[in-house]
C-alpha cells in the first residue's frame, strides 16, 4: 500500500511526499496554496478516464518501439520510470509518470475497420445486428451510477465524443456529450429556469397517457431523459464543466492558466482537466476524445509535431494531478482507440489499420502499475511467443475489478439473452498483482 | 457457355428482343414480341402484388403464432403518412380536412395528394443528400449542388436505375452537375477510391466489401481480389479543386470543385495479407470489362450494375427496395439494410424478390414503390401492441414481423420542420428553398459528430438523449414555436373565437393532430386554473408540454 492511499493526508504528509516524488513530478504542481495547506479530504468514490484515439493510434511509434527492425520507423525509444520499460523519445514528460501508468502490450483484436474496432474495443462485443451491447462506460453508469445519490450530473460523459451506446441497459446511460469548452448548449436561460417546474408538472400528465397505452418502453425511456436533463440543468455540479467556475463545497476552483497550460491548451488537454473535475464531483466515467490517428500518410511528421507534444502533456498532467491531488488510487485511467496500425510502413509513410499486435495504456486504479504486460516480436507483426494475447474484454475485466464491479456481473439483454460484463473477460493477472 | 450469360447480362438493359436476337439469329422480332408477351402474361397469372405483400406478411404472423393489432385510428394515420412523405407532421389544417373527410378511400387519396406536394421532394431530397454526403460538411462538397440533384430527380419522378447510374458516373462541376458531390464526399483521402468503392457497394447494392479490402469476407462470398476489381472501376476518377483570385484580400481561396476523367488502363495492384502484391482487373459479378485504354469503366460499371445477379432481380432494386421498406417501418427485410448476401438472410426473402423484380418492371418507379408499401395492411396498422403480438419487438433484437407499426423517432431535421409547421413560421414566408435549407442546415450541426477517419463516419446527438433533451426544452427555435407574438399559431389561436375547451383542442391538434379525450381536456382544464389570470402563460406552457411529449417526438 503506497502512502497515496491515505486520503486522510495532512499538509506535511503531503509535503514529505512531494519531497519523495520530487524526481517523477517535477514541474508541475496542481494544487493551489489553498488546498494544500487544507486536509485534503477525497472521497473514495471510484472512477474511470478513457482517453479515446479515434482513427486508431500507432502504437509501435509510440508504447511498443522497434529499433533496428524494418518497421521501426524513424523515433528512438527513452527509459521510462519503470525499469526496463521504454516508449517514444516524443514522449518525456509522460515517461517520467510510468511508476503509475502501465502497458499491455499484446493486444490482439482482429476488427480492422473503424466501426467495427470502435465498437468491439468498446463493448467488448464484435457488432451483432439483433443487439446493441453497451459502451464500457454505460455499463460503469447502470453499475455504479444508481448508488450516488448525490450525483446529479449524467454518470457517463464523453468530451467530444458520440459513437457509445447504451444499447440494452436504456437511453439513460447513454453518454452525455459535451464539447472541449465544456459550453452545455441550450442550457436554460434564468427565465427558462423558473418556469420549468409547471412545465415540467404539466409535460408528465400529459405523457402519461402515451407511456399506458402499450407502446413499449421508448415512451416511458423518454420521461427518464428529461428527469435526467432536468437534473443536470439544476445541478451545482454542473460548475464541473466550467474550468473557470469554482465551487468551495464541491472542491472546485477556478483553473489557473498555469495549469491550462501544464494540461495543454487544446481539446484533448482541456477535455482531461474538465474530467478531472468531473471526477471530483462523482462522475464514475468520462471518455476524453482526441482524434487525428488515421495516418495512413505521413506518420512520423504529424506524430513529432501535432499529436505526441498534446498526448504527452495530457497524459502527463492528468497523472500527475490527480497524484497529487490523492484521486489516482481510485481513478483509473485507459488509453486505446480502435485498433494499431501496420507495423509495415506504406509508400505514403504512413501506417495502415492494423489490430493483431498492439498496445494499450492503463494507469493509476490502484492498478500494479509500472510494468509492460504482454509484447510483440522483433518486428511488431504478431504477439511474441510466450506473451499471452488480450482482448477488449480483458482491459475492462481489469478496469471493473479496479472500480469494484464484480467481473461475474452478467446483465440480460432485451430478448432475454445473459450477457456477461466485458463478454466475460478475466482481469490481466499481472496487473491486478 | 459463360460467355452466353455474360452476354445476356450485359446486354440485358437494351431489352429482351436484342438479347433474343443476339441468342437465336432465326427468331424474328414479332416472335420475339410475343415471347415477352407471354412473359408478361405469366406475370399477370400470379397472385396481384398489393394482395402478396399482405399474404406475406400474414404468413410470418401465422408461422410465428402471432396476431396483428387492430388498425390505426385516422389520427394516429394522418400524422405517420406526413412525417414518413413529407417529413414533417400535418398543419392543424391539414389534420381537421383528413379527419373530417367521410370517404372510405381517404387513405388512398390523401396519399396521391402527398406524393404530388412539394414537401415531399424536399424530404426524400433530405433524406438521400444525407444518404450520398452525410450531415456533416466534407470539405470541397457542396451540398447545394447535391440537393438541386435530388430535388430534381424526385420532383420528376425519374427511375431509381438513372438516378444511381447518374451519380456513380457523374463528372463536371459541382454545382452544375449536383450528382458529383456523392463522389467528391467518398474522395475526402487520397486512398485510391477505397472508400467511394465501399459506400458505393453499401448504399446502392446493399452490400458491405469495406473488410475485403484486406481480406477474404468472413461470411459471405466477397473476396479480396473482388473488392479490388471492383475498386478498379474507380480509377479514372480525378478530382479538381479550383482556387481564384479574392479581388478584396488579394488572397487566392476556394473556387469549386470538379470531378474529371483521368487515365487510368490496366490492373490494379493490392497487396496479400502475406505481402505477396496482386494483380486485379476491372471486373463485376463474373462480368469483364475492357481493361484497355480510352474505356471509360464507370460507364461501363454503370451498366452492370442494372443487371440482374443469377436469374434474380438487380442489386440496385434489392437494395432501394429494402431500404425503402425500412424508411416507412423503421426496419427492412436484413438488419442492418445494407448488409444484404447469403450470410444474412432475408426475414421475407419471397417478398423482397417480387418487390423487386414489379419495382424493375415499373421501370423502378419510386412513387410506385411507395404506393405499395404505404397501401399494405401493416402500414397501416396501429403502433399498439396486443395481447397475441408482444413477441414482435425488433427494438430487443426480435425478427421484425410487422404486425404491429414500430415507433420511430424524428430524425433532426423531421424535428424541425415539424416545429416550424406546429408554431406556424411556415406561413410568415421562410424565403425560397435555399434560405430555407440553409437555416436548417445552420441548426443541424449542433448534432453533427466527425470522427476525422477515412470512412467519413459520423454520429449525431439528436438520438434521444440529454442534448436533445435540452434542446427541446430550452432552444431558441421551441421558444419561437411557444411564441405569442403576432402571426404565430398560439397568437392566431387565442384571438380568433372559441371557449377553453376548444382552445385545448387546437393545441393538441396543431401538436399531436389529433383531438383531446374528454379527461384529457378536464385535466389540462384544472391545470391551467392553477394560472389564474395568467392564462396566456398556463396556454404557452401546454403547448411546450405537448411538443416535448413523447407522442409528439415519435412516429407511432
Amino acid at each position: 500500500m503506497s502512502l497515496w492511499n491515505n486520503y486522510g493526508m495532512n499538509r506535511r504528509h503531503f509535503m514529505q511526499h512531494m519531497a519523495t516524488a520530487a524526481a517523477t513530478v517535477p514541474a508541475m504542481n496542481f494544487l493551489s496554496h489553498l488546498q494544500a495547506n487544507a486536509d485534503v479530504v477525497k472521497s473514495k468514490q471510484k472512477a474511470c478516464i478513457l482517453m479515446w484515439m479515434g482513427g486508431g493510434p500507432p502504437t509501435i511509434d509510440i508504447w511498443d518501439l522497434k529499433p533496428g527492425s524494418k518497421n521501426g520507423g524513424e523515433f528512438k525509444p527513452i527509459d521510462t520510470a519503470a525499469p526496463g520499460v521504454q516508449i517514444s523519445e516524443h514522449m518525456p514528460e509522460t515517461a517520467k509518470m510510468f511508476g503509475d501508468l502501465s502497458l499491455v502490450r499484446s493486444m490482439s483484436t482482429r476488427e480492422a475497420d473503424h466501426g467495427r474496432g470502435r465498437y468491439y474495443m468498446q463493448t467488448s462485443y464484435v457488432p451483432n445486428p439483433t443487439v446493441v451491447h453497451p459502451t464500457f462506460g454505460s455499463v460503469v453508469s447502470y453499475e455504479l451510477g444508481k448508488n450516488r445519490k448525490a450525483l446529479e450530473i449524467p454518470a457517463f460523459v464523453s468530451v467530444d465524443g458520440g459513437a457509445g451506446q447504451a444499447g440494452f441497459l436504456g437511453m439513460t446511460h447513454a453518454p452525455f456529450v459535451v464539447d472541449n469548452t465544456g459550453r452545455i448548449r441550450n442550457a436554460p436561460t434564468e427565465e427558462g429556469k423558473a418556469r420549468l417546474g409547471a412545465r415540467l408538472t404539466m409535460l408528465d400528465e400529459i405523457e402519461s397517457g402515451f407511456i399506458k397505452s402499450g407502446r413499449g418502453e421508448l415512451p416511458k425511456a423518454h420521461q427518464d431523459v428529461y428527469l435526467n436533463a432536468k437534473n443536470l440543468m439544476t445541478s451545482r455540479q454542473m460548475a464541473a464543466f466550467d474550468v473557470a467556475k469554482a465551487d468551495a463545497g464541491l472542491g472546485l476552483e477556478a483553473e489557473s492558466q498555469v495549469t491550462k497550460d501544464a494540461y495543454g491548451t487544446n481539446g484533448f488537454g482541456q477535455g482531461l482537466l474538465m474530467a478531472r473535475r468531473l471526477v471530483q464531483v462523482g462522475v464514475p466515467f468520462v471518455e476524453v476524445n482526441m482524434g487525428g490517428w488515421d495516418l495512413h500518410a505521413g506518420v512520423f511528421d504529424t506524430l513529432k509535431n501535432q499529436r505526441l507534444p498534446q498526448l504527452d502533456k495530457g497524459i502527463s498532467a492528468i497523472t500527475a494531478d490527480l497524484k497529487q491531488r490523492g484521486m489516482l488510487e481510485n481513478t483509473v485511467l485507459v488509453w486505446m482507440g480502435e485498433f494499431g496500425r501496420t507495423p509495415r510502413i506504406n509508400q505514403d509513410v504512413g501506417r495502415d489499420h492494423w489490430a493483431a499486435s498492439w498496445s494499450v495504456m492503463m494507469g493509476g486504479g490502484g492498478l500494479k502499475n509500472g510494468q509492460a504486460v504482454g509484447a510483440t516480436d522483433k518486428d511488431g507483426v504478431q504477439i511474441a511467443d510466450g506473451s499471452k494475447a488480450y482482448l477488449p474484454g480483458d482491459i475492462w475485466a481489469t478496469v471493473a475489478m479496479a472500480m469494484g464491479i464484480p467481473v461475474s456481473t452478467v446483465h440480460t439483454s432485451k430478448r432475454g439473452r445473459p450477457m456477461k460484463l466485458a463478454n466475460g473477460g478475466t482481469p490481466i493477472q499481472e496487473l491486478i498483482g | 457457355m459463360q460467355s452466353g450469360r455474360s452476354f445476356f447480362r450485359l446486354f440485358g438493359s437494351l431489352g429482351l428482343v436484342l438479347t433474343l436476337a443476339g441468342f437465336d439469329s432465326h427468331l424474328s422480332a414479332d416472335e420475339a414480341q410475343k415471347s415477352e408477351e407471354a412473359t408478361v402474361a405469366a406475370a399477370g397469372a400470379e397472385v396481384p402484388l398489393g394482395e402478396f405483400i399482405d399474404q406475406q406478411i400474414r404468413q410470418g404472423w401465422q408461422d410465428n403464432e402471432i396476431e396483428a393489432s387492430a388498425s390505426a385510428s385516422d389520427e394516429e394515420w394522418v400524422r405517420r403518412i406526413y412525417l414518413d412523405l413529407l417529413g414533417r407532421i400535418p398543419t392543424m389544417e391539414e389534420a381537421r380536412k383528413f379527419l373530417a373527410d367521410e370517404s372510405p378511400r381517404k387513405r388512398s387519396v390523401l396519399t396521391e395528394e402527398l406524393l404530388e406536394h412539394e414537401d415531399y421532394v424536399r424530404n426524400f431530397t433530405t433524406v438521400w443528400s444525407n444518404n450520398c454526403i452525410g450531415r456533416g460538411a466534407p470539405q470541397r462538397v457542396s451540398r447545394t449542388g447535391m440537393e438541386k440533384f435530388f430535388r430534381e430527380a424526385f420532383a420528376r419522378n425519374r427511375p431509381w436505375n438513372e438516378i444511381v447510374v447518374d451519380i456513380v458516373t457523374a463528372s463536371g462541376h459541382y454545382e452544375e452537375n449536383g450528382a458529383v458531390n456523392y463522389t467528391l464526399a467518398q474522395l475526402q483521402n487520397a486512398d485510391e477510391g477505397v472508400q467511394l468503392t465501399a459506400m458505393t457497394a453499401r448504399l446502392f447494392l446493399g452490400l458491405q466489401v469495406q473488410c475485403t479490402q484486406c481480406h477474404n469476407h468472413p461470411f459471405n462470398k466477397w473476396q479480396q481480389d473482388q473488392f479490388w476489381e471492383y475498386n478498379s472501376f474507380f480509377r479514372q476518377v480525378g478530382k479538381i479543386d479550383h482556387r481564384k483570385l479574392d479581388p478584396n484580400t488579394g488572397r487566392m481561396v476556394d473556387d469549386y470543385s470538379e470531378v474529371v476523367w483521368q487515365e487510368f488502363s490496366g490492373p490494379v495492384y493490392y497487396e496479400k495479407r502475406s505481402g505477396v502484391m496482386q494483380v486485379a482487373y476491372p471486373r463485376f459479378q463474373g462480368l469483364e470489362v475492357d481493361p484497355g485504354v480510352g474505356v471509360d469503366r464507370r460507364v461501363e460499371f454503370g451498366k452492370l450494375i442494372t443487371q440482374p445477379v443469377d436469374g434474380a432481380p438487380a442489386q440496385i432494386a434489392q437494395a432501394m427496395v429494402n431500404r425503402t421498406w425500412s424508411h416507412f417501418f423503421g426496419y427492412g427485410f436484413t438488419r442492418p439494410v445494407d448488409d444484404m448476401g447469403p450470410h444474412n438472410p432475408a426475414s421475407h426473402p419471397d417478398l423482397l424478390e417480387r418487390l423487386s423484380r414489379e419495382f424493375v418492371a415499373a421501370n423502378y418507379d419510386v412513387k410506385e414503390l411507395v404506393r405499395w408499401i404505404v397501401s399494405s395492411e401493416a402500414y397501416g396498422l396501429t403502433s399498439q401492441y396486443n395481447d397475441k403480438n408482444k413477441i414482435d419487438d425488433p427494438g430487443a433484437g426480435e425478427v421484425p414481423l410487422f404486425s404491429h407499426m414500430y415507433l420511430k423517432s424524428m430524425q433532426a431535421e423531421q424535428m424541425y420542420d415539424s416545429l416550424i409547421v406546429a408554431s406556424n413560421a411556415h406561413k410568415s414566408g421562410r424565403g425560397g428553398w435555399g434560405a430555407q435549407e440553409e437555416q436548417r442546415r445552420r441548426w443541424m450541426q449542433q448534432f453533427v459528430v466527425a470522427f476525422e477517419n477515412d470512412e467519413n463516419d459520423e454520429s449525431t446527438t439528436f438520438n434521444g438523449t440529454i442534448p436533445q433533451a435540452l434542446m427541446m426544452m430550452n432552444s431558441e427555435l421551441m421558444d419561437k414555436a411557444c411564441s405569442v407574438e403576432r402571426g404565430s399559431f398560439l397568437f392566431e389561436s387565442m384571438s380568433s373565437p372559441g371557449n377553453e375547451a376548444q382552445k385545448i383542442q387546437e393545441l393538441y391538434l396543431a401538436a399531436l393532430s389529433r383531438n383531446p379525450t374528454k379527461t384529457e381536456i378536464g385535466k389540462v382544464q384544472k391545470m391551467l386554473k392553477n394560472y389564474g389570470n395568467q392564462r396566456l402563460m398556463g396556454y404557452q406552457d401546454l403547448f411546450w408540454a405537448l411538443l416535448n411529449s413523447n407522442e409528439f417526438v415519435f412516429i407511432h
